[in-house]
């Protein structure tokens, strides 16, 4: 199975790993299976400093200092306790600002304005979803990312019903260091990679997944996109990130399921 | 305490502080009474889960102060969703961090905390009476200030306690377990698994663990599964089938009453004898299932 093409699922996995990238020793906080996995294999690879709990309130690193954290055939059960962090630790972090989350979204607009919260007018909406959650925290203390498995016209919106997390176009209208812990840092989707280098930090394409085009992920933009004159490719997972996603990270493809 | 002696101290328009998160280490038992009680127009304080739901679908809320309702497993909450999508409830939406600060302002007695949370975001469109605050030092950075959230009472539910009122929880997170308590001023009621000898109480865990004084509650009532269907680790984890079946039951009114009369008609003990019964009913049927498999090989 490791010699077989990369899936979507796992050059997914590799982008949201990526968000991380250069991070150091700050709290990853993912949402959904495929950020998760990201994060675990920036941990096991790249980021090996960033602190990643169990989804409750325990600190896993993946392996003792010194043991073989490369090898296969353990899965995740070798994760060492580190640390505690119960849910007010996590505020205490995300105020101190070491903590990076990348977020679900159920609107996010041209300037990252993200909605968790209701679909229709809040007062009194058509769709009641989660509710605003720790998005408005997050977005003014903390670098956030966000992951879109479905990529659409009804998720990339105009204008968000209710901005839960806040956007760069709101964020420049704030004054202090709100407006400077404020950071956007990439939309990971199932067509593309995101950021918003665009004009007035507007989200901008930064690559396409492999057999993807720029206008599919134009057309199923609600907004206008910015673009370089030439759009890469996402890059593919490595031989050995696949190795790790395959075999140790998530062998019963739970990968798969946030993309059907 | 007993159940009824706890609902007996609250009055219609409290406002009650519910602890646990989502669908973890919720005080059910006292929820269910409540729903159970002639009380009414209550406004709910809660990091919400299936506490918000029942007392959501017995009519209990007029107004729900949170940042979220969600049942973990299952991210949205039905009779959240249907009250809201209704205008049935009133709602008052904050971010999670900002419900912390509101408890911590209450216990400490302070109006107010400053916080960045809130800042450029809908939270300060849709409520309006919401007020920023500018630092008074050199800096002079602006702030929202999260106003206390007072309790009229609140509940909460540990792994154990003892008798006088010093409560324990085993599990992974304190929750804002304790801040509900202080902010609730003398009307704080804490149910737990088990009533046990104080001197028993550091043999189960570290002293840290020893969340809950006495000085913070008035009063503490033993109701073994009394967290059920939400996680009580490790006591017990959520029971993830009766919380399927829940959330199946609230998708329609038909259903709900069906699964009411079933489970929420009688008191606690027959609340927790109907869910043996469910328990053993799937018990039987996964064994027949593998019997029937035992006799294929057979």
């Amino acid at each position: 199975m490791s010699g077989a093409e990369p899936t979507l699922a796992e050059i997914c996995v590799v982008a949201c790993a990526e968000a991380w990238r250069g991070d150091g020793a700050i709290l990853a906080s993912p949402t959904g299976t495929i950020p998760t996995l990201g994060a675990q294999l920036a941990q096991l690879t790249f980021e090996p400093e960033l602190l990643l709990t169990d989804g409750e309130a325990m600190l896993l690193a993946p392996a003792a200092n010194g043991e073989d954290c490369a090898s296969g055939d353990r899965g995740l059960d070798d994760r060492v306790t580190e640390g505690w962090l119960p849910f007010r630790q996590v505020f205490t972090m995300l105020a101190a600002g070491k903590r990076h989350s990348m977020m679900g979204a159920s609107q996010l607009d041209q300037f990252g304005n993200q909605n968790i919260s209701c679909i229709g007018d809040w007062a009194l909406p058509k769709a009641q979803l989660l509710g605003v959650r720790g998005s408005p925290g997050n977005t003014v203390n903390h670098p956030v990312s966000y992951w879109i498995p479905r990529h659409s016209r009804r998720v990339l919106v105009e204008r968000v019903d209710m901005a839960s997390g806040v956007g760069y176009d709101r964020a420049a209208g704030l004054t202090g260091r709100a407006r400077q812990f404020h950071e956007l840092r990439r939309v990971v989707t199932n067509l593309a990679v995101l950021d918003f280098a665009g004009p007035d930090h507007s989200m901008r394409l930064q690559s396409v997944h492999p057999g993807v085009s720029v206008s599919d992920v134009a057309d199923a933009t609600g907004f206008l996109l910015a673009a370089p004159y030439q759009v890469p490719q996402t890059r593919l997972p490595t031989g050995a990130e696949l190795a790790l996603i395959r075999e140790r990270l998530d062998p019963d493809g739970r990968r798969d399921e946030e993309l059907t | 305490m007993t159940i009824g002696g706890v609902i007996g101290e609250l009055r219609s328009g409290m406002t009650i502080g519910i602890g646990g998160w989502g669908s973890r280490r919720k005080p059910m038992a006292l929820v269910r009474a409540l729903a159970a009680s002639s009380l009414s127009d209550l406004t709910i304080v809660s990091y919400g889960g299936p506490d918000v739901g029942l007392l959501v679908a017995a009519g209990k809320v007029r107004r729900l102060v949170t940042g979220f309702v969600s049942l973990d497993s299952i991210p949205l909450e039905p009779h959240f969703r249907r009250a809201r999508q209704r205008g049935a409830i009133k709602l008052t939406e904050l971010d999670e961090g900002m419900l912390h600060w509101g408890l911590l302002a209450a216990a400490h007695r302070l109006p107010f905390l400053p916080m960045r949370a809130g800042l450029g975001s809908d939270v300060l469109r849709i409520n309006p009476d919401l007020r920023t605050v500018r630092s008074p030092y050199s800096d002079g950075e602006q702030f929202v200030a999260v106003p206390a959230l007072p309790l009229d009472a609140a509940f909460v539910h540990m792994n154990r306690a003892d008798a006088s009122g010093n409560g324990q929880y085993l599990g992974p997170d304190p929750y804002f377990d304790d801040l509900y308590c202080l902010a609730a001023a003398g009307r704080a009621y804490m149910s737990c698994e088990r009533i046990v000898p104080t001197r028993e109480l550091l043999a189960a865990g570290p002293p840290q663990c020893l969340l809950i004084n006495r000085a913070m509650v008035a009063g503490v009532v033993e109701t073994p599964h009394g967290a059920h269907f939400t996680s009580c680790v490790p006591d017990y984890d959520r029971d993830e089938a009766f919380q399927a079946r829940y959330a199946q039951a609230a998708a329609t009114p038909e259903a709900w009453d069906e699964f009411a009369a079933e489970f929420l008609s009688g008191a606690e003990a027959e609340y927790q004898a109907a869910v043996a019964q469910f328990r053993a009913a799937r018990v039987t049927t996964a064994a027949s299932a593998a019997g029937a498999t035992d006799e294929v090989r057979a």
